[in-house]
């Protein structure tokens, strides 16, 4: 099993008689990693609510033409009931051959909408209109060109901080006629990693040095403290240029500021206050996260099992909040 | 991680809202305006004409707003035209329980749908409604017109659906749909029309007027009520003889008698009904079925005088017969007749009494007329003779259009205007009979019909109603005297047209310069009593027939239930196999590609599903059983295709030089 303690599907089965049905009817399992072909076995067919009612009209149809005897009225409801029959086939045919590999699943903060994608891949030279992707209650509708591979997006909203599989996903199709619903189940190896939502109001950034206790040279520029002036360069912002220099008509110069006190900030998981939990430390060292690349300077991160060295940059941030998120699960391999 | 923080913004609290509603599209509309429009218009023929008005008006109105792509009116507004609408059918037809009310409303509620659909399932339920109106239209007319329009307005309405669930198709496209879904319903449609198991009669009672408004031979005759029907050229029956039809002059097909006469109109007298016949057969026999339309009366027109048959019909001791019920639907009834017996050799007394009297008071110059003829005659066959010599010398003339008349209709016609249809011969001569004592009557039904060529069918239309004249004489029975045949005699050997004087209007299918027309008209209605009797006549009797002629054993449900189930499944099944039979991929390079692969896979090298065209060559490479020839030319292959497929361009002459060397390819 690829699920793991903080791994939660986004549309868990709810029922032991779900499961049950789910395993011996869809053949649902562990989530499949490798592409999916939609093969006939894979695709279930059953009227829909249109096609209860459409069976009912039909029904009365035929009442009215055994009582008046109207053998155009039997033809009627017959071609009819022909055309609702063969609507079976074509709903079937809409997502026979349909191959969807797991796709782009951005994180999010819990609490957020996540968006799981899915790469459907329509190999055929026809379009397959109408046909819908189904998360929990959420849908996206899409349709795809003839031989078009398309990123299908689903939303779904996170509950839990870690990694969140989609669980059960169902493609379907209501095409052509609306009376036959034709879907499939599958429940695709795509992890989204949610990282745990930040502290709404946290308190300021640590102060630097305060553990380890011996600071740094400033080194690191800011915007916090005038710390001299230095050679105009292309990049630099409009607004720190030394205008009143240029206004005196010496050179074109550039003001420059120091971080607020230059040394690289330490988010240590120990040095929280005690009373705080696990959820609540993450929290405020995700908030504190954010705070700290908005901040410019470098941080690091340091959790009971992990360290995160001292950096800067998207990537370094997206690193340790993906800490933060899978802390206390056990790590897999094969997880990206 | 492309996003970076722009995509990573904290947005707390994000409600999951229901999905919006979805309103149509404009194709959609247009979709289902055509089906509406289609399924409304055929009724125009028979609905009022302010329901059909106020349905258009609001398909117009609803179009209006497509036009403008404005919003639907508030429900407040829809709710009152609702009951304006309920109001109207109410006051048109004082009731709502009923076949026409019923398709009134029909009508109407399918405009205020229209006009208050928002939501694809709103668009549903009109739809639907579409398809009530079409059937409700089979109440009125089964042609095959009416079925042709069917068809197309079914065609319109499953692409109407299909542009609900696919709402970014072109127009083009639905239309593909639905004629395909059409298509592949047709066989299921035969199926289950051959082989669905037919009900007698109504499951329930049916409303009063549900066969309602019929034309045809009434059983009142007064002045004008028979050459109302003369120039309908609907058709009353068909009749299929075994052997060669009737003389012109034997085409008496027998309705209503009429003895009692009030100065004005004719009524038939009260009449005994029997399972055998009031006469015995004499003569020669003509057999013959006919297909009567229906009219909503008892009689069934045979023709004079029909013998006792396998059929429970009943005959009446004014020698018509009758079915036990109205007839409602078309019906098939095989009949014999003998034109030559004797009928009502011994009438009793009270109606040839019945037959003698004349209201007082009426007619006083026929009446003098009658006592001259009668004068010194000695036997009633005398008086006859002397009748229809006096008729046939005072120079009547026929016309379809004959004057108005007053109190004395017999007298004015007779002695003034001289001009009438066969009602004022009939009258006429049968009051004339009456004032000289000989017991005489109307009988009313249908004179002659024509035989179409393409089928040989002899076909009666309303325009051959007629009325003519029985007397009795002692001895010979009830005789039949056509008066209408003494002054315009062709009307018995050549028909209406040919009986009317030069100059009269003649409706227009009897012209003679209409030859043409008329033999397209013979020709039609040869294809539609076909379709009358194979498609429109299937009934119970006709499935049982065909049924033993498959060898079915039409007893048990079971075994017809079964072969409908097994056709259906291998219907179903064939369908299925032409929905997932491979089908070649459209791109050459794929197809010559997959040729290869399964060209190797059959020798054992079988491409993985996740190596790309490089890596399976370069492992093809390494396989040390094959030939390095075989193995150059393999990985020279992948390299071309991978070049081909995923380089800047692949041109024809690439493509055909790749295709040759997977030709070439041999293995051992």
């Amino acid at each position: 099993m690829a699920t793991s303690a903080s791994t939660a599907a986004v549309d868990p089965p709810r029922s032991a008689l779900r499961r049950q049905l789910d395993r011996w009817l869809f053949r649902l399992g562990a989530p499949e990693r490798g592409p999916i072909e939609l093969v006939q076995r894979r695709i279930y067919v059953l009227p829909s609510r249109a096609g209860l009612v459409f069976a009912v009209a039909l029904v009365v149809m035929l009442l009215a033409s055994i009582n008046y005897s109207l053998s155009l009225g039997y033809g009627l409801v017959f071609l009819l009931a022909g055309a609702g029959v063969a609507s079976i086939l074509h709903a079937f045919h809409n997502l026979l051959g349909l191959r969807l590999r797991p796709g782009r699943c951005e994180p999010v903060f819990c609490g957020e909408t996540a968006s799981f994608g899915l790469v459907v891949e329509n190999p055929r030279a026809a379009r397959r209109p109408a046909l819908s992707l189904r998360l929990g209650t959420r849908h996206t509708r899409f349709e795809l060109a003839p031989g078009e591979t398309r990123d299908v997006q689903v939303p779904a909203a996170t509950h839990r901080r870690g990694l969140t599989q989609p669980g059960r996903m169902v493609l379907e199709t209501y095409w052509p006629l609306g009376l036959i619903r034709a879907w499939s189940v599958f429940v695709p190896d795509m992890p989204c990693v949610v990282y745990p939502a930040p502290e709404a109001t946290p308190p300021p950034l640590p102060p630097d040095g305060e553990a380890e206790g011996r600071g740094r040279a400033t080194s690191r520029p800011g915007d916090d403290d005038f710390a001299g002036l230095r050679a105009h360069q292309r990049a630099d912002s409009p607004r720190h240029v030394a205008w009143k220099v240029l206004a005196r008509g010496g050179p074109l110069l550039t003001k420059q500021f120091s971080g607020e006190a230059g040394a690289d900030l330490d988010l240590a998981w120990e040095r929280l206050p005690a009373h705080l939990d696990t959820e609540a430390r993450l929290s405020r060292l995700a908030a504190w996260l954010l705070a700290a690349e908005r901040s410019g300077r470098r941080y690091a991160l340091r959790l009971p099992m992990v360290v995160c060295p001292p950096g800067h940059g998207h990537e370094h941030l997206h690193r340790c909040l993906r800490e933060l998120a899978l802390h206390g699960s056990a790590r897999q391999e094969n997880d990206r | 991680m492309k996003g970076g923080l722009s995509s990573l913004r904290w947005r707390p609290g994000l409600r999951r809202t229901a999905a919006p509603a979805i309103t149509l599209t404009r194709q959609q509309c247009t979709w289902l305006l055509a089906t509406a429009a289609l399924s409304l218009a055929p009724h125009l023929t028979w609905l009022p004409t302010w329901i059909m008005g106020f349905g258009f008006v609001l398909l117009g109105w609803r179009a209006l707003l497509l036009w403008r792509g404005s919003a639907p009116p508030p429900r407040l507004v829809l709710l009152a035209l609702v009951i304006a609408a309920a109001i109207g059918v109410r006051t048109e037809f004082d009731h709502f329980f009923g076949k026409d009310p019923g398709v009134a409303l029909l009508a109407l509620l399918l405009g205020l749908k229209l006009l208050e659909v928002r939501v694809t399932r709103d668009a549903l339920a009109a739809v639907l409604l579409c398809f009530f109106l079409q059937l409700s239209l089979f109440f009125e007319d089964q042609s095959i017109p009416v079925a042709g329009l069917a068809l197309v307005a079914t065609l319109s309405g499953l692409a109407a659906m299909a542009s609900l669930t696919d709402a970014n198709g072109r127009a083009r496209e639905q239309l593909r749909t639905g004629t395909l879904l059409v298509v592949q319903g047709v066989p299921f449609m035969v199926l289950l029309f051959v082989l669905f198991p037919r009900v007698d009669g109504p499951l329930w009672g049916l409303p009063a007027d549900a066969f309602s408004g019929r034309t045809g031979l009434s059983d009142t005759m007064s002045p004008g009520s028979i050459s109302a029907l003369g120039e309908s050229s609907e058709i009353v029956f068909r009749a299929d003889f075994d052997g060669p039809p009737p003389r012109p002059d034997q085409r008496y097909w027998r309705g209503p008698v009429l003895t009692d006469f009030d100065g004005r109109t004719w009524r038939p007298r009260a009449f005994a009904e029997g399972a055998a016949p009031f006469y015995a057969v004499e003569g020669p026999r003509l057999d013959y079925t006919l297909t009567l339309e229906p009219h909503n009366r008892r009689w069934l027109l045979a023709l004079d005088v029909p013998a006792a048959g396998p059929d429970a019909h009943l005959f009446t001791s004014d020698f018509q017969l009758l079915a036990r019920q109205p007839v409602q639907s078309r019906i098939r009834v095989e009949l014999t007749s003998h034109p030559e017996s004797s009928i009502g050799l011994t009438e009793n007394e009270a109606a040839l009494a019945a037959a003698r009297r004349l209201p007082p008071g009426f007619n006083p110059r026929t009446l003098a007329l009658a006592d001259e003829l009668a004068a010194g005659a000695q036997s009633h066959e005398v008086i006859l003779q002397r009748v229809i010599a006096r008729l046939r010398q005072s120079e009547l003339i026929y016309t379809l259009r004959p004057p108005l008349l007053g109190t004395d209709g017999v007298d004015e016609f007779l002695f003034d205007t001289r001009r009438g249809f066969c009602e004022h011969f009939a009258g006429a001569f049968t009051v004339l009979m009456r004032a000289t004592g000989v017991p005489a009557r109307i009988v009313t039904g249908y004179q002659g019909g024509e035989i179409n060529p393409i089928d040989g069918n002899l076909v009666v239309r309303q325009s051959h109603a007629h009325a003519w004249s029985e007397v009795w004489l002692q001895g010979r029975g009830w005789v039949r005297v056509d008066p209408t045949a003494l002054s315009a005699p062709r009307r018995i050997d050549d028909g209406l047209a040919a009986a009317l004087p030069e100059g009269e209007a003649l409706p227009i299918m009897m012209h003679p310069r209409m030859e043409w027309l008329r033999g397209l008209r013979l020709r039609w209605e040869a294809v539609s009593n076909a379709w009358n009797q194979r498609v429109l006549g299937y009934n119970p009797q006709r499935q049982k027939e065909l049924l033993a002629r498959l060898g079915l054993d039409q007893e048990s449900s079971w075994v017809l239930g079964g072969t409908l189930a097994g056709a259906g499944a291998l219907l179903f099944g064939l369908l299925l196999w032409w929905t997932i039979r491979k089908r070649r991929p459209a791109d050459p390079l794929e197809r010559g590609w997959l040729r290869f692969c399964t060209a190797l896979a059959r020798h054992g090298i079988v491409r993985q599903a996740w190596e790309g065209p490089h890596q399976f060559g370069v492992r093809v490479a390494a396989e040390t059983s094959l030939p390095p020839a075989a193995r150059a030319a393999i990985r020279a292959i992948c390299e071309d295709y991978a070049r081909l497929r995923y380089g800047p361009t692949c041109s024809a002459d690439d493509l055909r030089a790749l295709r040759t060397r997977i030709n070439a390819i041999r293995l051992p």
